[in-house]
């Protein structure tokens, strides 16, 4: 059988998974993905079969989760979790730097990165959005060489949402839920009596090259239009809406919107929504020395504009009051984002309203404000009033 | 000395964008009881480091941790750098402790400087308050180096006591120029004060300029700019050609960990010089 | 100290920026104790405390307004200069200095009785009217940068 190509199309059969996820293994990836653990659906290493959350799914409203067995045995039967690809790309602890003093001073010597790449298993169209927005935040400006490196190295295995989650919206967002570009591989999970199967979409060299040597074969016209079939049902079944057009204005002209005491008044500023959020970029450094003082290591870890001392300034904050902190990271992610980085920093993934332990609803509180918009009173400019 | 590009160059490309280069230090100054003035030189080789007046560094203790200060001053050859901090917190209350010999970590610099070029042919209005002068000061330098290119020149700079003024000698050397006309007011004085007392905007009205043909740099905490740019706007200067200098919390310096932000800028790139007009909305919101 | 009659007495109010544009019988009668002033560095214009008679209004050189208690040395609050007065306890009851007004350098000031003014303000309502209409945009520009310097805006 001849090479698989880019742009081909192949057929896998639900018993040959075990096969890809060793050619996987061959190739030299560390597999990561989706699997069961304290009860959620989280992103944890693959190495077989069972790994995967086979035949579970998952029920998420706002501030709720809960996992459900399904009547059948489809290995990607849910959508997404508390975790997003980011723990991978972008760690929540990474150790940058390594220094030690020397007689002129001292000498920084860059953590070296991981040679392992990774091949993320199961990545929807909206991580994959959430992927390339990230991409801007990190290899943007000044990149960020541990970024750049897991990221060149790392394969992306799209899986097409056969449903919706109770809370998402990327419909709205444009992202999705048709996976279009930026995957390696891309598989479609097609599921009827008597037929488990994956269609299986090649996107680069790099995908070609895993595929080969897996038993497919050539997919058929049935199984495209059968594919199309689930991702425009899925489609057809957001759990949320919102607007997304004229959003970047609707924050900046909403700064004293009194949405923003009331929303507040729920938001604990626990950083839930920016730990679940995959584009969410925000980070801290640390130096931690040894007990000698003779070596120190410069750390970063995931931080949050919702965490007290985030704006810390000549010994106080200047964003003190839940209300100004919650602004600040709606306004962001909806508003300013596009400013940055010319685009909105939201993919309608819904995780925020699921794992908000009181339940807000970023589209409930948009759609509040687009209802009834409060543009800021700014002074007119010295000098021209009349007195 | 001083090019458009800012770039730390002749020295060896740092190994992550993170890592801080080993600094000396070779001079220190008090300048008031909680405020030092550092000058600081490359521990290895003869590195020119070039800047532009407003910018800042990352400026490092071994083991402790690094602090945006801005640069205050360099040498003619561009090889020793000059940094005022004051005591806040943990990390500058130890550097205004370095004395010569010691060694700090230098990365840098960043963010956006004074336009000068746009201030040419110009008068030119400076308004520092309290630790706001050190930022100028570079700014300053480069108008008196080249004082023939630039109009009046008006310095207001105001501080809590007289005991909380800094650069005192330089201020003096200033207050001598027949070129120049520097203010000095405090809040609040005792018997050894023959200077104004008051808010810096109530030494305005002795100030002389042309409004419509005035840049004006403010440093110092922001009551203090956005009341002096309300201020200068009576006067008719318009909001495009006032420049403010920005604080805010900084990680990175690099405008990735998100600390800086301010609506929608970075503050460390880009600011920490912003025209007054492009922030002048967020100034009357609470909170930013 | 030297008395001026009140033809020239008039006349230098009328200079001085804070009477520009008053009707000349209003300036005439506020002039009748019309007295030029002129303190040395050091002296004190007014002392804290004391009975409020005169307004003063400086012509030049510069004045500390201080306040000071036994456990503290002197403290200057804010300091005025050419063109702008001292204060107006004289007519505010009890009409007694609130603070010390002390000569920084050599000053010269225009020195009005409190008392006569009053009576010029009352029988003169028109020019009594404008004179209080320029003296409380004074007051309230004082008061204004006196709530400035309480907030501290040179602190950093």
């Amino acid at each position: 059988m001849p090479a698989p190509m880019p742009g081909e199309k192949r057929r896998l059969e639900r018993a040959d998974f075990p096969a890809f996820l060793a050619a996987l293994g061959k190739a030299g990836y560390r597999v990561v993905g989706p699997t069961v653990r304290d009860g959620a659906i989280v992103y944890g290493e693959i190495e077989a079969v069972e790994d995967l959350p086979v035949g579970w799914t998952e029920r998420q409203e706002a501030g709720r989760y809960r996992l459900e067995r399904r009547h059948d045995d489809a290995l990607f039967g849910y959508v997404v979790g508390p975790h997003s690809w980011k723990k991978y790309l972008f760690p929540a602890h990474e150790k940058l730097w390594t220094a030690r003093r020397t007689d002129g001073g001292f000498e920084v010597a860059p953590t070296e990165p991981d040679p392992t790449p990774l091949a993320f298993l199961g990545v929807r169209a909206c991580e994959i959005a959430a992927i390339g927005i990230q991409d801007k935040v990190f290899l943007g400006g000044v990149a960020d060489p541990g970024y750049r490196r897991r990221r060149e190295q790392a394969l992306t295995i799209a899986v097409q949402c056969g449903q919706s989650g109770g809370t998402c919206f990327c419909v709205s967002m444009g992202t999705g839920p048709a996976v279009r570009a930026g995957y390696d591989l891309s598989l479609t999970e097609i599921l009827a009596p008597g037929v488990h199967r994956f269609l299986v979409e090649v996107g680069t060299p790099a995908g070609a090259a895993v595929l080969d040597g897996v038993p497919t074969t050539p997919a058929e016209t049935g199984d495209r239009e059968t594919a199309e079939g689930i991702v425009a049902r899925t489609a057809a079944s957001m759990g949320r809406t919102m607007v997304a057009v004229g959003l970047r204005e609707l924050m900046a002209s909403n700064l004293e919107n009194p949405r923003w005491e009331i929303v507040a008044k729920r938001c604990l500023s626990c950083a839930n929504c920016t730990l679940a959020c995959p584009t969410c970029f925000c980070s801290t450094t640390e130096e931690v020395p040894d007990l000698t003082g003779a070596t120190t290591e410069r750390w970063r870890r995931w931080d949050s504009c919702f965490n007290s001392g985030f704006t810390q300034l000549h010994s106080q904050s200047v964003r003190k009051t839940t209300m100004s902190r919650y602004r600040q990271w709606l306004t962001h992610k909806l508003g300013t984002w596009h400013d940055q980085f010319g685009s909105s920093g939201c993919v309608g993934c819904g995780r925020c309203i699921t794992w908000c332990p009181v339940g807000i609803d970023l589209t409930e509180e948009v759609a509040a404000i687009r209802a009834a918009p409060v543009p800021s009173t700014a002074p007119p400019p010295a000098g021209t009033e009349k007195r | 000395m001083r090019s458009e590009t800012a770039s730390l160059e002749g020295a060896a490309r740092p190994p992550h964008p993170f890592a801080p280069t080993p600094y000396v230090v070779r001079h220190r100054a008090q300048e008031t009881s909680d405020t030092v003035t550092l000058t600081v030189a490359p521990a290895k080789g003869p590195a020119a480091f070039s800047y532009r007046p407003g910018q800042f560094n990352m400026v490092y203790l071994f083991g402790l941790g690094e602090v945006a200060i801005s640069i205050s001053g360099s040498d003619a050859a561009g090889t020793q750098i000059v940094h005022t901090v004051r005591a806040a917190g943990k990390i500058t209350r130890a550097l205004t402790q370095a004395s010569p010999g010691d060694v700090v970590g230098i990365r840098g610099p960043y963010g956006s400087a004074w336009p000068l070029d746009r201030a040419r042919g110009h008068d030119v209005v400076i308004i520092a308050g309290g630790l706001g002068l050190p930022p100028l000061r570079p700014a300053l330098e480069e108008i008196f180096a080249h004082r023939d290119q630039y109009g009046r020149v008006e310095i207001i700079y105001g501080a809590r006591t007289p005991k909380d003024l800094v650069f005192y000698e330089q201020i003096q050397a200033w207050r001598h120029r027949p070129d120049v006309r520097l203010q000095t007011t405090v809040d609040a004085a005792g018997r050894d004060w023959y200077g104004d007392v008051g808010v810096v905007t109530q030494r305005l009205p002795d100030a002389r300029f042309d409004g419509k043909q005035t840049v004006a740099f403010l440093c110092g905490p922001e009551i203090m700019m956005k009341l002096s740019a309300q201020a200068l706007e009576t006067r008719g200067v318009p909001t495009d050609a006032i420049y403010v200098s920005m604080e805010r919390n900084m990680k990175c310096a690099i405008g990735v960990c998100g600390h800086c932000q301010l609506g929608p800028s970075f503050v460390c790139r880009d600011g920490p010089v912003f025209s007054y007009q492009r922030l002048k909305p967020l100034f009357s919101i609470r909170e930013v | 100290m030297t008395k001026s009659t009140p033809h020239d007495g008039a006349a230098r109010l009328a200079e001085h920026p804070f009477f520009h544009g008053f009707n000349q019988e209003f300036l005439w009668d506020l002039a009748k104790d019309l007295k030029d002033r002129t303190f040395e560095a050091g002296e004190f214009l007014v002392r804290e405390g004391a009975p409020a008679t005169e307004f003063l209004l400086i012509v030049s050189g510069k004045v500390a307004l201080e306040m000071s208690t036994p456990e503290r040395p002197r403290l200057t609050i804010q300091t005025v200069g050419p063109g702008e007065v001292v204060g107006w306890s004289w007519l505010v009851p009890p009409r007694r200095w609130t603070l010390d007004g002390r000569a920084l350098k050599t000053t010269r000031a225009l020195d009005l009785d409190g008392e006569t003014i009053r009576r010029a303000l009352e029988s003169h309502p028109a020019e009594g009217y404008r004179f209080l209409s320029r003296l409380l945009p004074v007051v309230a520009e004082r008061l204004e940068n006196t709530r400035l310097q309480l907030l501290d805006i040179h602190a950093v």
